[in-house]
C-alpha cells in the first residue's frame, strides 16, 4: 500500500508521518503516536469516544482520515492537564463521580471542553444538548452534567470544583 | 451469620470518598485491552455469516491467503483439536436441557447472522479485514424462523436437526394449587407482556490480546470473568489452569455483555499457541450489535389473582423465551433467574412461573444487567397497574395492602427462596415524602399528556449460595465464593487481591474504604488488585451484583483476621492484655491511653522482623479469606417516573425521576448513586429507545448505534436518590447489591408512567418500547380526540 506524508502537531508536538492515505486519525493517534487515551466505541461517529480537538474544535477522529489532519494542530485528552496540575474538567469529573468505567471519559471531557469554549456558562439543558454526540453507558449522564457546570463555574473564577469529600 | 456493628475504625466506610481509579482514566493513562501493544503482534479478522440459517457448502481462501501480510486462515477444520466446545455452564436446577453443539467456527452450518466460518490473521490491522473480504463461502441457505412463538410450531424450521425440536427446555417452579386459587379469584387479570430484544452495549467494544510464552498462554481480555475465561481456556485447549493467565485490565463496561466465554478469545488463545506470535482482535461496534449476547426477549403469558379488595390470591406466567441460536454460558439460566422473584415484593399465596426455552435463528440471549429480574419485576409490576384499573382501586394502596411485612422478614415465598430483609412500606414512604403526585399532575403543562407511574421492586443478587444455586451445566463445576488476600507491606502499605473483576464499579475505592477501616489505615494506603489471575487465588468474578456483598464480605474477614493478628503483636509489644488493644484515630492503643500505641506501618515492621512477636506466631501480616454466604440478598425500593407525552408526535419525555432504594449499609453513596443513575438509564432506554430488530430473514436491522438507540444525555432529566437502609443479614458487612437494582426497577415505572399518560387517549396497555411511533399509533388506535 502507498503512503503519503502527513504534517500535524499534536499537544504542542510536531510529527512527520508517512500513512497510508485510507488511515484514520483516531489510529494515526493510537497506533503510530501512541497516545491511547482516546477511544473507539462505534465507528459510526455515534458515540464520541474518539473525540479530539482538530484546529481548537472538537471532531470524531474515528471519522476523519489522517491526511484530512495535515498541517493541523490536535488535542488530545493527554494534552489536557497542566503537568501535574489537572484542567478544571477533570476535577470535575473527578470530583463528581462523572465517570464510571472511563471509557467515554476522554471523548466526553474534550467534547464538553469545545462546548465551554463556545458557551462558558451553559445551563443544564445547554450542557445535555452539547454532549448529544456523545454516549456513556455507565453515570446516565448525571453526574456528567453537574460536572461540566462545575467545571464552568471554577474556569469563570467561581468557587472551586466538587461537592464530595477527597481522601486525606 | 447475625448483622453486626461495623467495626470501630477510622470510619472510611459510608464516606462518599471519590474514586482511587479516576486519576488515571481522566488523563488518558487507563490499559485498556486494545490499549496494550505487544511486539510481533498479528491482528485477526472474523469472517462472519450473512445468512441466518444454511449449510456450508465450501469455503475458499486462496485469494485471501495470497494477500500480502496474512499468515494463516483457519476454520473449523483447522481447530480440530479443541477439547470441547464453547461452553454452556449453568442450567436452571432440576431441568433438563438440550444444549446444542456450539464450536467457535462454525461446523458444516451456521444459525445466525454473523456466526463465525473462519478467521483470518496477518500482519496488518487493515490488511486483514480487506482479506476476510476475499474469502469466499458458498451456502445453501435453509428456511429461518426468528418468532418464538413461530417456531414452537410442529411444522416449523428445525434449527438444530440433533435436538429434533426448537425447545431447548422447560423449568417450572412455584407452589399451591393454582386451579383453585384462581377459582376462588373475585378478579383474574391476565396480559401478554412482551420484553423485547437488547443489546448490553458498554461503549467498549470487546477485544482479546493473546500471547504463548514459553508454555504460558497470557490472554487480555475485556472479560468480566477471568478466572473463569482461564478455566474453561484450559478446558478446551488443554493443559491445567496454572499454564493460562487471564488479564482483565481496564474493561470499559460490562452490563453482563461480557460475563461470557466468546468465539474469539477461544480462537485468539488457540491461534497463538499454534503460531507462536501474539493474536490481537478487536470488535467492531457492527460486530457487538451481530455477536455480543443481546438480553431480554421473552413473552409472558401473565395472569394475577385477586380479590375484590384487593389482595392477591394467585401468580401465573409462562414465560416463551428466546435462546437465540445456541445456548451460550448461562443463556437457559436466565429467565429462570427473574422466576424466583416474579412475584416481587408482594406476599401471594400461590405463584407458579412455567418457562420454554426457544431457538431461533438469532444470536444468543444471556445476562444483560439484571438478568431475567428486569423482566421479573417488569411483568409484575406492570401487571398490578392493570389489576389496580380492573379493581378500580389506587395503585399504591393495592401495593401496600400486598406487601410483605417489615416484620415477616426473613420471608420465604412460595417459589422456595428467603427474602434476606425488607421494608416495603419504607421506601415507598420515602419515596413519597419526596414525590407529591397531586402537585405533579397540578403542574402538567398544557398539550401534553402527562402520566405517573410507579415500581416497588425487589430482585435477588449477591451470587451465590453453591448449594441453591451452584452450576450443574456441561463439563465443569465451580462454586460461588469469593476470595480475598490483604497484605501488610514492611512499610505500611497494604495491597488487597479480590477475585471479582470490576469494569466501572469502583472496587478500588470501596474495598480500600472497607480494609482501611479494619487496619487502621487511610484508604489511599490500601492497593486493591484485580481481574489477573496470576495476582490472587482463585475467584468467581464479577456479575449478579455480588462482587460487594460476597467479594467485599471476603475482603472484610481477611483484613478482621489480620486485625486480630494486629491486635496481638501489640498487646505483646505494648505488655497490655489482648482485650484492652483497640483502633483508635489509626492507631492501634491500650484502651484508654492513646499516647501509647503503634501504627499500622510499626505493627508490620515487628511482624516482618520477629524479634519480639508472641511465642507460636508466624512472622508477616498476610490473611485470605475464602466466603460463601449462605443466602442471597434482596435489594429493594421504590420508583416514581413522570413522563410527558406529545399527543402529535408520541414522543415521550421523562420529566422526572425519583429513586428511593435499600442496598443496606453503605459503603459509598457516591458509588451507590452512581449505580442508581446508570441502572435507572438502562432501563429507560429499553423502555423507550433501545431495541434489537432482525427481520423475518434473520437479518439483523439495528446493526450499529445509528440504528439502535441509546439513550443521550439530551433525552434524560437530572435524577432524585434516595435511600433507606435495612442491613441484610446474609453477610456481616449489612450490604446488598446495587448495581442492576436501577435496571430492575425502573422499565415498568416508565411503562406504567406511560400508560397511565394514554389512559385519556382510550390506551390501556402498551409492551415496550414506547417509541414515538407506536405511542402515535396506539393514540390513534385509541381513537384520542
Amino acid at each position: 500500500m502507498s503512503t503519503v506524508p502527513v504534517h500535524l502537531t499534536v499537544n504542542g508536538q510536531r510529527h512527520e508521518l508517512q500513512v497510508e492515505p485510507r488511515l484514520l486519525l483516531v489510529h494515526l493517534l493510537r497506533e503510530n503516536l501512541g497516545l491511547t487515551g482516546t477511544h473507539v466505541g462505534c465507528d459510526t461517529t455515534n458515540c464520541g469516544a474518539c473525540t479530539v480537538h482538530l484546529d481548537g474544535e472538537s471532531v470524531k477522529s474515528c471519522t476523519v482520515l489522517a491526511v484530512q489532519a495535515d498541517g493541523a494542530e490536535v488535542k488530545t485528552i493527554e494534552g489536557m492537564a497542566d503537568g501535574d496540575k489537572l484542567h478544571p474538567l477533570q476535577e470535575a469529573f473527578w470530583a463528581d463521580h462523572g465517570l464510571q468505567c472511563g471509557y467515554c471519559t476522554p471523548g466526553m471531557i474534550m467534547a464538553a471542553a469545545d462546548l465551554l469554549a463556545r458557551n462558558p456558562t451553559p445551563t443544564e439543558d445547554e450542557v445535555r444538548h452539547g454532549l448529544e454526540g456523545n454516549l456513556c453507558r455507565c453515570t446516565g449522564y448525571h453526574n456528567i452534567v453537574r460536572a461540566v457546570q462545575d467545571a464552568a463555574q471554577a474556569m469563570s473564577g467561581g468557587t472551586a470544583v466538587g461537592s464530595q469529600e477527597v481522601s486525606a | 451469620m447475625s448483622t453486626t456493628e461495623a467495626p470501630a475504625g477510622n470510619g472510611h466506610v459510608g464516606r462518599a470518598l471519590r474514586r482511587k481509579e479516576d486519576p488515571r482514566l481522566i488523563t488518558g493513562r487507563g490499559s485498556y485491552v486494545e490499549d496494550i501493544i505487544l511486539p510481533g503482534t498479528l491482528w485477526m479478522a472474523m469472517v462472519r455469516s450473512p445468512e441466518a440459517h444454511a449449510r456450508i457448502v465450501s469455503i475458499d481462501a486462496s485469494a485471501a491467503k495470497e494477500r500480502e501480510g496474512v499468515v494463516a486462515v483457519l476454520t473449523n477444520e483447522d481447530m480440530a483439536d479443541l477439547l470441547a466446545p464453547l461452553p454452556m455452564a449453568w442450567v436452571p436446577p432440576g431441568a433438563e436441557v438440550s444444549t446444542p453443539e456450539h464450536w467457535p467456527l462454525a461446523k458444516g452450518k451456521v444459525c445466525h447472522v454473523g456466526d463465525p466460518v473462519a478467521v483470518v490473521i496477518g500482519e496488518d490491522r487493515y490488511g486483514v479485514v480487506d482479506a476476510a473480504e476475499d474469502v469466499v463461502v458458498e451456502y445453501e441457505p435453509l428456511p429461518v424462523v426468528t418468532d418464538i412463538e413461530r417456531a414452537l410450531d410442529s411444522d416449523a424450521p428445525v434449527i438444530h436437526e440433533g435436538i429434533g425440536s426448537n425447545k431447548s427446555h422447560e423449568h417450572s417452579v412455584g407452589g399451591g394449587d393454582l386451579e383453585a386459587a384462581f377459582a376462588d379469584s373475585d378478579v383474574v387479570m391476565e396480559r401478554r407482556i412482551v420484553n423485547h430484544r437488547t443489546s448490553g452495549a458498554p461503549i467498549e467494544c470487546r477485544g482479546v490480546l493473546a500471547e504463548d510464552r514459553a508454555g504460558k498462554l497470557t490472554i487480555w481480555s475485556t472479560t468480566q470473568v477471568p478466572h473463569f475465561l482461564r478455566l474453561f481456556l484450559a478446558i478446551m485447549l488443554g493443559g491445567s489452569e496454572e499454564r493460562y493467565r487471564v488479564i482483565a485490565p481496564e474493561v470499559g463496561g460490562g452490563f453482563g455483555t461480557k460475563l461470557q466465554i466468546y468465539a474469539e478469545e477461544v480462537i485468539a488463545a488457540w491461534a497463538a499457541k499454534k503460531l507462536q506470535r501474539p493474536i490481537k482482535w478487536i470488535e467492531t461496534r457492527s460486530e457487538h450489535m451481530m455477536t455480543s449476547h443481546h438480553g431480554r426477549d421473552q413473552i409472558a403469558y401473565v395472569k394475577v389473582g385477586a380479590k375484590r379488595d384487593g389482595t392477591l390470591t394467585a401468580f401465573h406466567a409462562r414465560i416463551l423465551a428466546d435462546m437465540g441460536a445456541y445456548h451460550q454460558l448461562l443463556t437457559p439460566l436466565i429467565p429462570s433467574l427473574g422466576g424466583y422473584v416474579m412475584t416481587g415484593v408482594y406476599k401471594i399465596p400461590v405463584v407458579h412461573t412455567d418457562v420454554t426455552g426457544v431457538f431461533t435463528n438469532k444470536f444468543a440471549t444471556d445476562a444483560i444487567r439484571g438478568a431475567g429480574r428486569p423482566e421479573a419485576t417488569h411483568m409484575i409490576e406492570v401487571a398490578l397497574d392493570q389489576l389496580a384499573d380492573e379493581l378500580g382501586m389506587d395503585r399504591l394502596e393495592l401495593r401496600r395492602k400486598n406487601f410483605i411485612a417489615k416484620e415477616d422478614f426473613p420471608y420465604e415465598t412460595p417459589y422456595g427462596i428467603t427474602y434476606d430483609s425488607g421494608d416495603h412500606h419504607g421506601t415507598l414512604d420515602k419515596l413519597l415524602e419526596h414525590f407529591d403526585e397531586d402537585a405533579m399532575r397540578r403542574e402538567a403543562p398544557a398539550g401534553k399528556l402527562r402520566g405517573i407511574g410507579y415500581s416497588t421492586y425487589t430482585e435477588i443478587c449477591g451470587l451465590a449460595p453453591t448449594r441453591m444455586f451452584g452450576p450443574t451445566g456441561v463439563g465443569v463445576q465451580a462454586g460461588f465464593w469469593e476470595s480475598a488476600v490483604v497484605r501488610v507491606h514492611i512499610t505500611g502499605g497494604v495491597t488487597v487481591f479480590t477475585g471479582t473483576s470490576p469494569h466501572g464499579q469502583g472496587h478500588e475505592t470501596a474495598w480500600g474504604q472497607i480494609v482501611a477501616d479494619r487496619l487502621g489505615c487511610d484508604p489511599d494506603a490500601v492497593t486493591v488488585l484485580h481481574g489477573d489471575t496470576d495476582q490472587g487465588p482463585m475467584g468467581l468474578d464479577t456479575y449478579g451484583s455480588r462482587s460487594l456483598a460476597v467479594g467485599g464480605t471476603s475482603a472484610a474477614i481477611a483484613a478482621e483476621r489480620l486485625a486480630d493478628k494486629c491486635k496481638r503483636i501489640v498487646a505483646h509489644q505494648l505488655e497490655a492484655p489482648v482485650e484492652d488493644i483497640v483502633l483508635q484515630d489509626g492507631k492501634w492503643i491500650v484502651r484508654g491511653s492513646p499516647d501509647k500505641g503503634m501504627t499500622l506501618g510499626e505493627v508490620s515492621m515487628a511482624a516482618h522482623v520477629p524479634t519480639n512477636l508472641p511465642e507460636g506466631m508466624d512472622p508477616a501480616l498476610e490473611a485470605s479469606s475464602f466466603w460463601e454466604p449462605d443466602n442471597f440478598v434482596f435489594p429493594f425500593g421504590a420508583h416514581a417516573c413522570v413522563v410527558d407525552i406529545d399527543r402529535e408526535t408520541g414522543k415521550v419525555e421523562v420529566v422526572r425521576y425519583v429513586a428511593v432504594d435499600d442496598c443496606g449499609n453503605p459503603i459509598n453513596p457516591l458509588l451507590i448513586d452512581g449505580q442508581v443513575h446508570g441502572g435507572v438509564v438502562h432501563a429507560i432506554g429499553q423502555a423507550l429507545f433501545e431495541q434489537v430488530v432482525y427481520d423475518e430473514a434473520g437479518q439483523l436491522v439495528t446493526g450499529s448505534f445509528v440504528d439502535y438507540a441509546l439513550p443521550t444525555a439530551a433525552e434524560l432529566p437530572s435524577f432524585e436518590t434516595d435511600r433507606t437502609v435495612t442491613p441484610s443479614p446474609s453477610n456481616h458487612l449489612g450490604v446488598k447489591g446495587i448495581g442492576e437494582a436501577g435496571t430492575i426497577a425502573a422499565s415498568a415505572a416508565v411503562t406504567n408512567a406511560v400508560i397511565d399518560a394514554l389512559r385519556p387517549a382510550g390506551v390501556t396497555y402498551m409492551d415496550m418500547p414506547l417509541t414515538p411511533l407506536r405511542v402515535w399509533q396506539a393514540i390513534q388506535e385509541g381513537g384520542a380526540s
